[in-house]
């Protein structure tokens, strides 16, 4: 299976060398998105300066820049946790779907409880159905040695006919007619802003949970144990490391962190589920992984970033009347060049080793 | 041609490694048509002189020929083109093509379309002449080490290499396979065809086989001359120089104790999906070695991946001291049950992870490591992985580095420091020695015969006849999945014990 998804990995590197690479990444992205735009007749050096500013440049782009960031982080755990057990799950965009499903579900049927239980409980339900639904790619990785990558993508084709079934069917609010859509959840139980900006609490929760995963790889035994079986599949069994029951909990925590972030946009943002969960977080959130290398640290970082430039879609039309799918093409190149550069990094390594400081180019002395 | 023209001649060759002298004014000649043997301990120099003439490594000083041209040689395929060619201590094939597609794109013609079916026949054709078979259709993957090797040798001798250097190619190879292989070899040299330079350590091969020997040490030829002028002991010294060789811990004797490791009935299905092993029954007592003999792929490997955790037995049991065993860490910690795997650093090591961390493998989620089952300590791994270093004496810049900037003896002893260092009271070996040099595999063997004196029960698969007779107790033959034969080393017989390996019990016991 390892040949199917072997483009996929990221090659494991000190800190100063990952940078490098991903330095080296957003640098090809540039240039490459510089000549894009500059084919369409633009100046690219205009929308650079222009995607900083609506990304960067004042508070209010900050919130909104932010805003973006907040699912995206809990979506690219989904996939840089997997990863770090050497599993390529691409399907946090079912989990997100079903977890906010759920939280809907949750938030109407617990109507009437005080927030302290419903908003805990509503959490509770996304994060355990987005944690299931992958965990249940790790079941058939670790069971019948189905390729986790595969089943995770067919699995988001099952969630988004499920999703829509229900929402355009039993769980319908036939009082909105325009849009397919759950009632709305209890009013009382909706997540607020942070004081004093106009971000929900999902970002903090999002960087916690980043904060705590890296944590457990750096502190815990368990953490070590993962990198073990993440760098080494035989040498952990060697060591009587329950490899495959490692798979199906990681599976089930990164699912959890999908469902989540489905969750908190229900609690936070839409107040009830409806097509407008289904924006593709889950694919930007592989992204955003693969651009932290997937370090969980790294992911809060990459996700701004990814936000950023969404964020600067809007400017980006009206200032140089580009299309709309022009940061979707941006975040296309950014994406590819993270997977050629560490695919080079592997196979061409001599020629990264010559451009990197240090000494290891000692052969060639 | 005449036997004194130098199909290789290496004159004054030095190479330096940042401080490291690898080479220093090293001459050497290879006859044409003469099988020519290049001793020395690991580090002496000699793959470094033989990466010289393959391209892999730029000499900073000195002059190569090839049939009597300097030639300055920049890649491999500059020395193919030149007719020289090197089977490596380490693979170099692709894991996941067939053996076919290994050799046929071994060869360098730069085509656009491949005739395969010309090329299988081509191949068949070559394979029949060939004294040993490997199945062409299987991916190199799952083949065994000693297969591999095959493969690397076959892959030479097919792109019809007249200059061929072997880097300790035997190490996995039965005795008999060894004896075909360089008999063949041999045939090849003395009809003028080919001109060998084998690197090895084993003074058995030397003496059998070639007709000159050179002897390297620190990166100088310290001795040369035809094989007949030198006793093995003359070799060793040269070898070694002044330290003088180490000598093996002694076997204690001792009646074996407790059952140590005991398989019923156990059938393993391999990668394939036939059945490798086809009912093993075994048992290791406490305080012997129990060394299972057999040409690699004859269901040893699928055997230690059961006791290591590393695969699915269809059905049968294992059991350790009594208890039912299913290779948990709990059950390892338990009743001591440690590994000595073959090629440590794919099967027992991270690559990227460091030399300290990988030292901790063993014990990182028991105290003193861990404190309060959640908190890894790094100082005291690190602390603890220095004095395992200094104790197995590892040499590494640090105990930060990553594993894998190791050389293959230091990962060696980098296991071994890890799996003997904690209570060993069953160990499980696969060709723990595998292109170690005289020194370090004396080192391990010790090792394994001390743990044995205090009283582990040790079951080793090794294809190195002479490694077993040295280190077990019990000698089992192991044939297509079953063992055919059992004697106490002692009274074994190498002819007997070649004989069986191969199959031949068929006709004696029939």
């Amino acid at each position: 299976m390892r040949a199917a998804s072997a483009v996929l990995r990221i090659v494991p590197l000190s800190v100063g060398g990952g940078l490098f690479v991903t330095t080296v990444a957003l640098s090809l992205s540039a240039l490459i998105f510089g000549a894009f735009v500059a084919s369409l007749g633009v100046d690219p050096f205009g929308v650079f300066a222009t995607i900083y500013k609506a990304a960067f440049g004042s508070w209010f782009s900050w919130q909104n820049t932010l805003s973006r960031a907040a699912p995206l982080i809990l979506a690219a755990l989904c996939v840089a946790l997997p990863a770090r057990l050497g599993l390529v799950i691409i399907g946090g965009e079912g989990a997100i779907l079903l977890g906010g499903l759920a939280a809907a579900v949750a938030g109407i049927h617990l109507a009437g409880l005080p927030a302290i239980v419903g908003t805990p409980a509503l959490l509770v339900a996304g994060a355990t159905v987005g944690g299931l639904w992958i965990g249940f790619c790790g079941v058939m990785r670790s069971y019948r040695g189905v390729n986790e990558t595969i089943s995770s993508l067919l699995l988001v084709y099952l969630a988004v006919t499920i999703f829509d079934h229900l929402v355009d069917g039993p769980l319908r609010d036939l009082s909105n007619v325009n849009f397919p859509s759950t009632h709305p959840i209890d009013e009382n139980f909706k997540i607020g802003n942070i004081p004093g900006a106009d971000m929900h609490w999902g970002l903090v929760v999002g960087c916690l949970a980043c904060l705590a995963a890296a944590l457990y790889m750096r502190v815990t035994p368990q953490g070590f144990a993962m990198r073990i079986a993440g760098g080494n599949p035989r040498a952990a069994l060697a060591l009587g490391l329950p490899v495959g029951r490692m798979v199906i909990v990681v599976c089930l925590v990164g699912g959890a962190a999908a469902g989540l972030a489905g969750a908190l946009e229900v609690a936070a943002v839409q107040g009830r589920a409806s097509g407008a969960l289904h924006v593709g977080y889950g694919f930007m959130g592989i992204l955003v992984a693969f651009l932290a290398r997937h370090n969980p640290l790294a992911v809060i970082a990459a996700a701004i970033l990814t936000g950023g430039i969404a964020a600067s879609s809007g400017l980006l039309q009206r200032v140089y009347d580009l299309p709309d799918a022009t940061a979707i093409v941006l975040q296309g190149i950014v994406f590819l060049s993270i997977l050629t550069c560490e695919t080079l990094y592997g196979r061409a390594g001599a020629l990264f080793r010559w451009m990197m400081p240090g000494p290891t180019s000692r052969e060639r002395a | 041609m005449g036997r004194d023209e130098a199909a290789l001649q290496v004159s004054a060759l030095s190479k330096r490694f940042g401080d490291v002298v690898a080479l220093k004014d090293a001459d050497l000649h290879l006859a044409t048509g003469s099988f020519h043997a290049l001793l020395g301990e690991n580090g002496a120099g000699k793959s470094t002189l033989a990466r010289c003439v393959i391209g892999l490594v730029q000499p900073d000083a000195g002059r190569i020929e090839i049939d009597a041209r300097e030639r300055r040689i920049g890649s491999p395929k500059e020395a193919h083109d030149w007719g020289v060619g090197m089977v490596h201590q380490h693979f170099s094939l692709v894991p996941n093509m067939t053996v076919a597609e290994n050799l046929v794109t071994s060869k360098f013609t730069g085509s656009w379309i491949i005739d395969w079916r010309r090329e299988v026949r081509d191949l068949d054709d070559f394979c029949s002449r060939m004294p040993f078979t490997v199945d062409l259709s299987a991916p190199v993957s799952s083949l065994a080490a000693g297969e591999k090797q095959k493969v690397e040798i076959l892959k030479q001798l097919f792109l019809g290499h007249h200059i061929l250097i072997l880097d300790e190619p035997t190490s996995v190879l039965t005795l008999e396979e060894a004896d075909e292989l360089f008999g063949m070899l041999r045939q090849r040299t003395q009809r003028g065809e080919l001109s060998v330079l084998l690197i090895t350590h084993k003074l058995r091969e030397v003496f059998k086989f070639a007709e000159v020997v050179s002897v390297l040490r620190r990166g100088q030829v310290v001795a040369r001359g035809s094989v007949q002028e030198f006793t093995s002991d003359d070799l060793a010294h040269h070898m070694v120089g002044e330290s003088g060789l180490p000598t093996v811990v002694a076997r204690e004797n001792k009646t074996a104790g407790r059952t140590g490791i005991q398989v019923r009935d156990l059938v393993v299905r391999s990668d394939k999906g036939i059945d490798a092993v086809k009912g093993a029954d075994l048992t290791v007592r406490s305080g012997e070695i129990v060394g299972v003999a057999g040409v690699s792929g004859n269901g040893q490997r699928e055997l230690l991946e059961v006791l290591a955790g590393q695969r699915q037995a269809t059905t049968g049991s294992v059991e350790v001291h009594g208890a039912r065993y299913h290779a948990t860490r709990h059950e390892m910690l338990e009743h001591g049950v440690f590994f000595l795997p073959e090629e440590p650093l794919r099967t027992a090591s991270v690559a990227s992870m460091t030399l300290a961390e990988n030292l901790a493998f063993r014990g990182f989620d028991q105290p003193p490591l861990c404190r309060r089952r959640w908190v890894l300590s790094r100082d005291r791994m690190k602390s603890r992985a220095r004095d395992l270093v200094a104790r197995y004496r590892i040499k590494a810049a640090n105990v930060d580095v990553p594993i894998e900037q190791l050389s293959g003896g230091n990962v060696q002893r980098t296991v071994l420091a890890r799996e003997l260092s904690a209570g060993v009271q069953v160990l499980v070996a696969s060709n723990p020695c595998f292109g170690l040099d005289v020194g370090a595999v004396a080192e391990i063997h010790s090792q394994i015969m001390a743990a044995r004196n205090r009283g582990a029960a040790v079951l080793m698969v090794s294809e190195d006849l002479d490694e077993l007779m040295a280190l077990s107790d019990r000698i089992i033959v192991m044939f297509e999945g079953r063992f055919v034969h059992e004697v106490a080393a002692a009274d074994a017989d190498l002819q007997v014990i070649g004989r069986h390996m191969t199959g031949g019990h068929h006709a004696t016991t029939s």
